[in-house]
C-alpha cells in the first residue's frame, strides 16, 4: 500500500491496471510491518484479558511444568547427577529448562499459526489483506511470551557460573533461529489446510504431543546414540527441533558444566548449518502451498 | 478519462456441500469416487463490465444475484475461476462495516488497527485520528473497550475510519443504513463529497431512492449476469416494474 499524497504523474503510474487479490506472499508481510506490529500487540492484549496473573502466566506455565518434570525424570528416574548418581547428567536443571522453553515456542508458536487462518475468518472473508500476516504475527506473539523465560534461564545460567563467548552465542541465536522459522513454515502450511480440514488442528496437536520426547529435551542425546546406532541416530539428528535444542543446550548448559558430556560431533559445523537449511526448505514449501490454497480462502471460510 | 476496473467475462462457481473431515473424503475415495462429492452452483456467470474512474455505479439485484460476491472478487478477496479482474488505484472495501474491530479493544486501537487492516499507514492514520474521532462524534469513548459500545456507536467508528482511509475505488455493500437519522444524512453527505472529489463508487443496497440520489450509472445484476446496465433511473424503474 502506497502512501495517499501523490503528485498527478505519480497517481497515473499508481493506477495502472493490477489484478486484486494477488500478493507477493511473506514480502508483503515485510511492507505491511505496521499492520504485523498492531496485530502482535492486538493479540498480546486479548489472550490473557480477564485474567489477574495476565502475561505472569507465561512465567507460571513453564514454571510447573519444569518442576514437575525435574522430580519426575531428574530426582524420581535419576537422570540428575549427584554424588549418589555419578551417570547423569550435571546440572540437570539448566539441561531441562533450556529445551524445555525452547519446545514451548515450537509448541505454541505452531498450534496458534494452525488456527489462525479459521479464527480470523471474519477479517479473511471480508477484506483482503496478507494473509500470511495471521501465522507470522502467531510466531512473534509466541516470541514475546518466549523472551521472559529466556531472561529466566540467562540468569539462573549466569549463576551457575555461565560465560558465554562467540560460538555461544551463535549457537543460541541459531537454535532460535531454527525454531522459528519451522514454526513459520509449518504454521503457513497447516494453517492453509485447516481451512479446508480442520482435521489438521488435531494432527498438530498429536505432532506436538510427541516434540518434547522425539528430542532430547528431558534426555540425553547419548543414550539416543547408544540405543540406536550410528545410522538411525544421523536420522534422529536431522530433526531441526532436535539440532535447535542442543544448540541451545551448547548455548546455556555445557558451559555451566565440565564440559565433559560434550554435544553431538559436528553440532557447530555441520548440524546447525542442517538445521537451518531444513527449516528455510519447510518454510518455503509452507509459502508455495499457502499461495496455492489461499485463492479459495474466502469462500471455503 | 482512466479505467478503474475492468472485469473480464469472469465466472465463479461455488461448491455447496463441504467434505469438512478427512473420512467423508477417504470413503468417497474408497468407493470408487462414486457420485460427486459436492454439488456446484454457478455465482457469476460470464460477466464483464468496465468502470472508468469517478463513475458512480449502482450494483442493483434481488438477493443472491451476486452483488456481494462481485465486489469481493473487485476488492481481491476472491478470485473469478476464470476471466480477469484488473484494477487501478487503490481500492477499499466497505464489505462490512466493522470487520476488523475486535471487541475488547478501545476505540482509539480499533482505529489504529482497522486503519491499519484497510491499507493506511501509520502516519496517515495519526494525521487523520483527530477527524475520524469527531466525524464519528464518539467524544469521551474513545478509549472504552467497543464492546460497551452502542451498535450505532460501534457503527459511526468503523464508518468513520472506512470513509477517512482515501481510497480511488470505493466499494459499498449496504452499509448505509448504519446510525441514527442525522447520522445516516452525514455518511450519505460524505458519500456524495466523495463523489464529487472524483472518487469512484460501487455501491450495493435495496435502498432505491437512497442509491438513485447517490449513483449515475445502475447495473441490474440476475442469477450472477448483467441484465441491464444504464442510467440509473432507467435500471431502477426495471427491477420495480418486473
Ligand atoms: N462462500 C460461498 N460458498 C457458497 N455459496 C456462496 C458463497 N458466497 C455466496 N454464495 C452464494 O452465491 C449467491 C450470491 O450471493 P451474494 O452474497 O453475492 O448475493 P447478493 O446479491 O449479495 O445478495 P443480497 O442482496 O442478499 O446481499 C448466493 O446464492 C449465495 O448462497
Ligand atoms: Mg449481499
Amino acid at each position: 500500500m502506497t502512501n495517499g499524497r501523490t503528485s498527478p504523474t505519480d497517481q497515473d503510474a499508481e493506477r495502472a491496471l493490477v489484478a486484486p487479490g494477488t500478493g507477493n506472499g511473506l514480502a508483503d508481510v515485510f511492507r505491511s510491518r505496521f499492520l504485523l506490529k498492531l496485530l502482535v500487540r492486538k493479540e498480546l492484549r486479548i489472550r490473557y484479558r480477564g485474567s489477574v496473573l495476565g502475561l505472569l502466566w507465561t512465567y507460571v506455565k513453564p514454571g510447573v511444568q519444569f518442576v514437575a518434570f525435574y522430580v519426575a525424570l531428574g530426582v524420581f528416574l535419576g537422570l540428575e547427577q549427584s554424588p549418589t548418581n555419578r551417570g547423569g547428567l550435571p546440572n540437570y536443571a539448566v539441561y531441562l529448562f533450556s529445551g524445555i522453553i525452547l519446545v514451548n515456542f515450537f509448541t505454541e508458536s505452531l498450534s496458534t499459526a494452525t488456527r489462525s487462518i479459521v479464527n480470523n475468518s471474519g477479517l479473511i472473508n471480508k477484506i483482503y489483506l496478507p494473509r500470511e500476516l495471521f501465522p507470522v504475527s502467531s510466531v512473534w506473539v509466541s516470541a514475546v511470551h518466549f523472551l521472559p523465560q529466556m531472561f529466566v534461564l540467562v540468569v539462573a545460567c549466569l549463576f551457575s557460573g555461565w560465560r558465554p563467548g562467540l560460538v555461544e552465542a551463535y549457537t543460541a541465536v541459531a537454535g532460535f533461529l531454527i525454531i522459528a522459522l519451522l514454526a513459520t513454515g509449518l504454521g503457513l502450511f497447516f494453517g492453509a489446510a485447516n481451512v479446508y480440514f480442520r482435521d489438521s488442528e488435531n494432527f498438530v496437536d498429536l505432532l506436538l504431543m510427541v516434540a518434547t520426547w522425539v528430542s532430547p529435551v528431558l534426555y540425553s542425546w547419548r543414550m539416543v546414540q547408544a540405543k540406536a546406532g550410528d545410522l538411525w541416530f544421523s536420522v534422529y539428528q536431522l530433526n531441526p527441533i532436535t539440532i535447535a535444542v542442543e544448540s541451545f543446550h551448547h548455548a546455556f548448559w555445557l558451559p555451566t558444566t565440565a564440559g565433559a558430556e560434550g554435544s553431538p560431533p559436528n553440532l557447530v559445523t555441520l548440524w546447525i548449518p542442517v538445521g537451518l537449511l531444513v527449516s528455510l526448505l519447510i518454510l518455503f514449501l509452507g509459502q508455495w502451498t499457502f499461495r496455492r490454497l489461499e485463492g479459495r480462502f474466502a469462500q471455503e471460510l | 478519462m482512466t479505467t478503474a476496473i475492468e472485469i473480464r467475462n469472469i465466472n465463479k462457481q461455488f461448491v455447496l456441500r463441504h467434505t469438512r473431515s478427512l473420512k467423508e473424503a477417504l470413503v468417497w475415495l474408497i468407493r470408487g469416487r462414486k457420485g460427486d462429492l459436492s454439488k456446484k452452483f454457478h455465482a457469476l456467470r460470464d460477466l464483464s463490465i468496465d468502470v472508468e474512474h469517478g463513475e458512480t455505479v449502482a450494483l442493483l439485484g434481488l438477493n443472491g444475484s451476486g452483488k456481494s460476491t462481485l465486489l469481493k472478487h473487485i476488492s481481491g478477496v476472491m478470485l473469478p475461476d476464470s476471466g480477469t479482474v484488473r484494477t487501478g488505484g487503490r481500492v477499499a472495501g466497505l464489505i462490512e462495516v466493522g470487520a476488523g474491530f475486535h471487541p475488547d479493544l478501545s476505540g482509539r486501537d480499533n482505529v489504529y488497527l482497522n486503519g491499519a487492516i484497510l491499507g493506511m499507514t501509520e502516519a496517515q492514520i495519526k494525521e487523520k485520528f483527530d477527524s475520524i474521532v469527531e466525524f464519528a462524534e464518539i467524544g469521551e469513548f474513545i478509549d472504552t473497550e467497543v464492546k460497551f459500545y452502542s451498535s450505532g456507536m460501534y457503527l459511526r467508528l468503523a464508518f468513520s475510519v472506512a470513509v477517512h482511509t482515501d481510497p480511488d475505488v470505493f466499494l459499498v455493500d449496504e452499509i448505509l443504513a448504519v446510525g441514527d437519522e442525522p447520522f445516516q444524512k452525514k455518511c450519505l453527505a460524505k458519500i456524495k463529497e466523495l463523489a464529487a472529489a472524483g472518487k469512484t463508487l460501487i455501491v450495493v443496497s435495496h435502498d432505491l431512492d437512497l442509491v438513485a440520489h447517490v449513483c449515475d450509472r445502475g447495473i441490474l445484476l440476475e442469477h450472477g449476469s448483467v441484465v441491464m446496465d444504464g442510467p440509473v433511473g432507467d435500471v431502477i424503474s426495471r427491477l420495480r416494474n418486473r
